[in-house]
């Protein structure tokens, strides 16, 4: 497998070591990482779950509006940073690996590296209090 | 590809009896593709043992710099061959927010310099992104590594074979245990099965523990990393300024002590060639 763009490289490491969680995905919008702190609210610990594709993101984390109404992939925060390189804030219903449900407010950002090359999108997440 | 170290001392220069024998001056080497094409590796002050060199008749140079920082280019100011308009030079760097050519201006003027870049004849400026491009017989890969700032590896590759040069780098930042996962590893793509590696392996591990983020390398970790990335050749490079040559062959001693090595080592030294 091809080497991350070192941007992503140290993006991964400076996320292993914040206690926000963090996911990252690469330009192809893949699940690359997601680190310690994520994993309570996701279900699972990165090392098992591993890398996701794209198209399988969707059918593994199911996402919907607070009330349970669905919302357009298009209107996902990481897509809107992936697809239109802006930030992107919402709350929203995910289901995490265990099987439960959680409300998280999630905050995406596009990462660009040097010479304007879309590498991917990070996203900090929590569960408001 | 004829290579040849010209600077190999890291951070600053420093001449003086303990440095003889590797070299005091910093970064610069010269590579000499298969079609007789001159590329520079940086622009320490070894370039001014390049100089001289240079074939007559030659009609294009072509500098590589890997960063910006003054060991890299403190040199280019005194390249002679930066002044003709005989020759027709290119410098590459690497791509950041302001262009190379502004980025470089900033010494390249009064008062850190006497002389203004549009001074130079070097009006082929390139700001380099990650990627391939060709000089002559050389086909170069350039990828961005962990150092503070901007900065390019590169890989040079003339009939087949491999030349890496990466004299500034940290691979190991941010890795609980290191060598990692190679597609989490800096430079490991331009690493990969290099005939020839010239490398940073500045610090020894009391330094870099009480160095982490300053961007370079111990020779255990670079070494590891040349094993598990197939590397044939390790040569060591950005010496440290505090490091006289018996501290460096006491260290190689060391490591070649310690467990049987998968890869040939050897400090980099200063007029010293390799062929590939």
């Amino acid at each position: 497998m091809e080497q991350q763009p070192i941007e992503m490289i140290l993006l991964k490491h400076w996320a292993s070591y914040v206690a926000t969680p963090i996911w990252i995905t690469d330009s192809a919008g893949n699940l690359t990482f997601y680190n310690e702190p994520a994993e309570p609210i996701l279900g699972r610990r990165f090392d098992e779950a591993g890398e996701i594709a794209a198209d399988r993101l969707a059918e593994v984390f199911v996402t919907s509006d607070p009330d349970g109404s669905p919302i357009p992939s298009e209107e996902l925060p990481l897509v809107v940073a992936l697809t239109q390189q802006i930030p992107s804030h919402r709350k929203i219903r995910i289901s995490a690996l265990d099987g439960s449900f959680r409300l998280i407010e999630v905050t995406a950002i596009p990462i660009v590296g040097q010479g304007g090359r879309h590498l991917g999108a990070m996203a900090a997440f929590w569960e408001p209090g | 590809m004829k290579v040849t170290l010209w600077g190999t001392r890291g951070s600053v220069g420093r001449a003086g009896e303990s440095t003889l024998r590797y070299g005091g001056d910093t970064a610069c080497v010269e590579v000499i593709g298969s079609d007789g094409g001159v590329v520079i590796l940086d622009g320490g002050s070894g370039i001014l043992h390049v100089g001289p060199r240079i074939p007559e008749g030659t009609r294009r140079i072509d500098v590589l710099l890997t960063h910006l920082h003054m060991d890299h280019i403190q040199g280019l100011g005194f390249f002679p061959w930066l002044r003709s308009a005989d020759v027709e030079t290119h410098i590459w760097g690497p791509i950041a927010a302001n262009s190379l050519a502004e980025r470089l201006a900033r010494y390249l003027s009064p008062p850190l310099f006497p002389l203004r870049l549009r001074e130079l004849e070097a009006n082929h400026i390139h700001d380099v992104a990650p990627g391939s491009f060709r000089i002559g017989s050389l086909n170069v890969t350039a990828d961005l590594v962990c150092h503070p700032g901007p900065t390019l590896g590169y890989r040079l590759v003339d009939n087949g074979k491999a030349l890496v040069y990466i004299p500034d780098h940290e691979p190991a930042l941010g890795h609980r245990s290191f060598p990692g996962n190679p597609r989490w590893t800096s430079g490991s793509d331009l690493l990969m099965h290099a005939d020839l590696l010239i490398h940073d392996a500045q610090y020894t591990e009391d330094e870099y523990s009480r160095r982490v983020g300053w961007g370079h390398s111990t020779l255990t970790q670079v070494i590891a990393l040349a094993e598990q990335m197939g590397v044939r050749q390790l040569v060591t490079f950005h010496h440290d300024p505090e490091h006289s040559d018996d501290m460096i062959d006491e260290l190689h001693d060391r490591a070649h002590n310690a467990r049987a090595l998968s890869v040939e080592v050897t400090p980099g030294m200063a007029g010293s060639s390799f062929n590939l």
